[in-house]
């Protein structure tokens, strides 16, 4: 789960890490007073979405003049801000941050993430900050560090140390980022985050370090201890069928083919969606039902994948392992017609009770085309789709 | 000969009184599975399917003498009952719950390490050895006993590759599912050195899927220590980069962990490579034959 910046940079403050004095606001309105209550004669206006690349995409402005600031609010709330990380429509806009302007010497780099290989936390830092990191990895790789570190090592320090010499900091610097890479870690595990990037991290004009940028993304297995954070979600930033299908514990990522995909298993989901581009056609979607396929989950994938006008065909592939095949195609049949779906709509089913199961398909009342071999099924599902 | 569990493995269930834990134990029990009885707090004292069940490992431990143990308690106590079965003695965990935290699985896979255990999972369909003993949720009835070993990250396309070489007549030695969870217990390359040094196995099927580098690094692995055949299919081939598909761990990660290249790198280092789902079975038997 994502954090919006101002929630983002509202937790480094409770860790102690150095933040910009700011307030959000939800309407154009609120804009001159957060600039009087923030004081000082410049502000940025910031987007709230999100995605990163805001600044180019000009979700990001500089302004001196809180009027300008309302106008700055009046343009982008409600509107949809589009940059290179989000999809052609964009992601809306629904709060603004305003923050005291810092007169930036330096941006550096600095993220932190769970390392899969070394299957340690790694922080990642770099002396090249505010631009795209994958660009400086591939042009200086150099210039970046990987440290792994271990929450409650003594070797903490030394780990910091090692990536302030790659952030070419002075003994000052580095005397303050001790301490971050401390309260950073504890964030890090007692917030249950995956990935959290400070993009710039900037030393000011007095030579102090400050975390201009807050991304912070929360390991969604983990929210049942986190409420404060759970609380934070914003739907508003998910995909609709998305989100619909996240509430109903199911699994689901939109594509931009034509046939729907309605699987139990999210390696099979995967699998299924490679056969179907084998013998030439486009899924609509990946969608994993679960282990149990019972007919409210069938009907509600249903409902789901129908929601996509692209749709010619669904694709049902079942592996029955511990639920019964003809049960599953009972749900099945069920669901159709609860649903009403007048696509055509192809099943395999294989695995515990699978002859059974088909047999119930092929005499029920409302045409399905029943086959049991998977690459049939989905030859069957492509030439529908054409 | 077999990896991991056989005729004489003793299994102890946590979490046995569930509802989880009782469908699976029954199903594992009709297979053949020597269960010896099972841990539920609270719960110490009565039987369950006709096992003793006692309120910790430790009393477990102490009574029956298991060696291995799977879980099945809720994400959110998981950390806790690995942890207590590795501190209580047990040589091989497997643990079937999904949702774990990562942070949670950090510490866990830390203090396993140290302690030399064994942890299959989280988040797979456990283990079997047809014929022998089944320690999972994977349907019994489409193994048969033979001489492929399986390993993969996923459960539903296990059974896919299971199925495919039972209907082709060659059977398993053993199936590991090592699960799809960014920090897994056991990786791909500790269930190759197995397969390797197990004599009824003759070929492997390793199943992989998008996200992470654990492919490539078996990948390289494979080249330098494996001298039976590996055929491996890579699910995730039309998945697009920066989705999460299902799995915590398939995700395509700033250009990284894409099928392309792990079949790439798979098949410089002699991995030969099923394309297709649905081809797993016969590039198998055209390797072998």
């Amino acid at each position: 789960m994502n954090l919006h910046e101002y929630q983002g940079k509202a937790l480094f403050a409770e860790f102690n890490l150095p933040v910009s004095k700011g307030k959000v606001v939800f309407d154009a309105d609120e804009i001159i007073d957060a600039c009087n209550e923030i004081g000082g004669s410049k502000w940025v206006v910031k987007a709230q979405v999100h995605a990163g690349g805001r600044g180019k995409a000009g979700g990001v402005e500089l302004i001196d003049n809180p009027q300008d600031g309302v106008e700055f609010a009046k343009k982008w709330l409600g509107k949809n801000l589009i940059t290179y990380q989000t999809d052609k429509k964009g992601q809306p806009v629904n709060s603004i941050l305003v923050e005291e302007c810092m007169t930036i010497a330096k941006e550096l780099y600095l993220s932190a993430v769970i390392d899969r290989e070394s299957q340690k936390i790694v922080f990642i830092g770099s002396s090249e900050g505010g631009v795209n990191i994958e660009d400086v990895a591939k042009k200086y790789p150099e210039k970046i560090i990987y440290e792994g570190v271990v929450y409650g090592d003594k070797a903490l320090s030394e780990n910091a140390e090692n990536i302030a010499k790659v952030l070419k900091l002075n003994k000052d610097q580095t005397n303050q980022f001790i301490p971050m890479i401390e309260n950073l870690l504890r964030l890090f595990v007692e917030k249950d985050l995956s990935l959290l990037e400070i993009n710039p991290l900037v030393i000011t004009e007095n030579g102090d370090l400050h975390c201009l940028d807050a991304k912070i993304n929360i390991d969604s297995n983990a929210l049942y201890r986190q409420p404060d954070l759970a609380e934070m979600y914003d739907q508003s930033q998910e995909d609709p069928q998305e989100a619909e299908a996240a509430k109903n514990d199911l699994s689901y990522v939109s594509l931009d083919g034509n046939i729907g995909c309605m699987v139990n298993g999210a390696g099979l989901a995967m699998g299924t969606m490679d056969t179907i581009k084998f013998y030439g056609g486009n899924p609509a979607n990946f969608l994993d039902v679960g282990g149990t396929a019972t007919q409210q989950r069938v009907a509600k994938a249903f409902k789901i994948i129908l929601d996509d006008p692209d749709v010619k065909v669904v694709l049902v592939n079942i592996f029955g392992g511990i639920v019964r095949c003809d049960l599953i195609a009972e749900g099945i049949i069920s669901a159709i017609k609860e649903v009403d779906v007048k696509i055509p709509v192809v099943v395999r089913l294989e695995g515990n009770n699978a002859e059974k199961g088909s047999q119930i398909l092929s005499k029920a009342s409302i045409k399905i085309d029943s086959i049991n071999n998977l690459a049939d099924a989905a030859k069957k599902a492509v030439d529908f789709a054409k | 000969m077999s990896i991991l569990v056989n005729k004489d493995t003793k299994l102890i269930v946590q979490g046995f009184t569930g509802s989880q834990g009782t469908l699976h134990s029954e199903q594992s029990i009709e297979y053949g599975t020597n269960i010896v009885g099972g841990v539920t707090p609270g719960k110490g004292g009565i039987k369950h399917l006709g096992k003793p069940v006692f309120n910790s490992v430790h009393d477990a431990v102490k009574e029956l003498n298991p060696n291995a143990s799977i879980i099945f308690v809720p994400a959110k106590f998981c950390k806790d009952s690995i942890m207590e079965a590795a501190d209580a003695g047990i040589k091989l965990i497997i643990c079937i719950t999904e949702g774990i935290p990562t942070i949670d699985m950090l510490d866990v896979k830390r203090h396993i390490d140290d302690l030399g255990i064994r942890l299959i999972g989280p988040n797979c369909p456990g283990i079997i050895t047809p014929g022998e003993a089944k320690l999972g949720i994977m349907p019994g009835d489409i193994h048969i006993p033979g001489s492929i070993g399986i390993i993969s990250r996923s459960g539903t396309l296990t059974y896919e590759a299971v199925k495919q070489t039972t209907d082709l007549g060659f059977g398993q030695s053993s199936c590991v599912g090592i699960g799809g969870d960014p920090i897994p217990g056991s990786s791909f390359i500790d269930m190759l050195k197995l397969f390797e040094d197990d004599d009824k196995t003759e070929a492997i099927v390793m199943v992989g899927e998008i996200g992470g580098s654990a492919e490539e690094a078996a990948a390289e692995y494979i080249k330098n220590n494996i001298t039976k055949p590996v055929i491996s299919y890579i699910a995730g081939q039309t998945a697009p980069a920066g989705k999460r598909m299902g799995h915590a761990g398939a995700i395509i990660a700033g250009g990284k962990g894409t099928a392309k290249d792990k079949i790439e790198k798979l098949k410089k280092c002699g991995v030969h490579i099923a394309d297709n789902l649905v081809s797993i079975g016969s590039k198998v038997a055209e390797v072998i034959n």
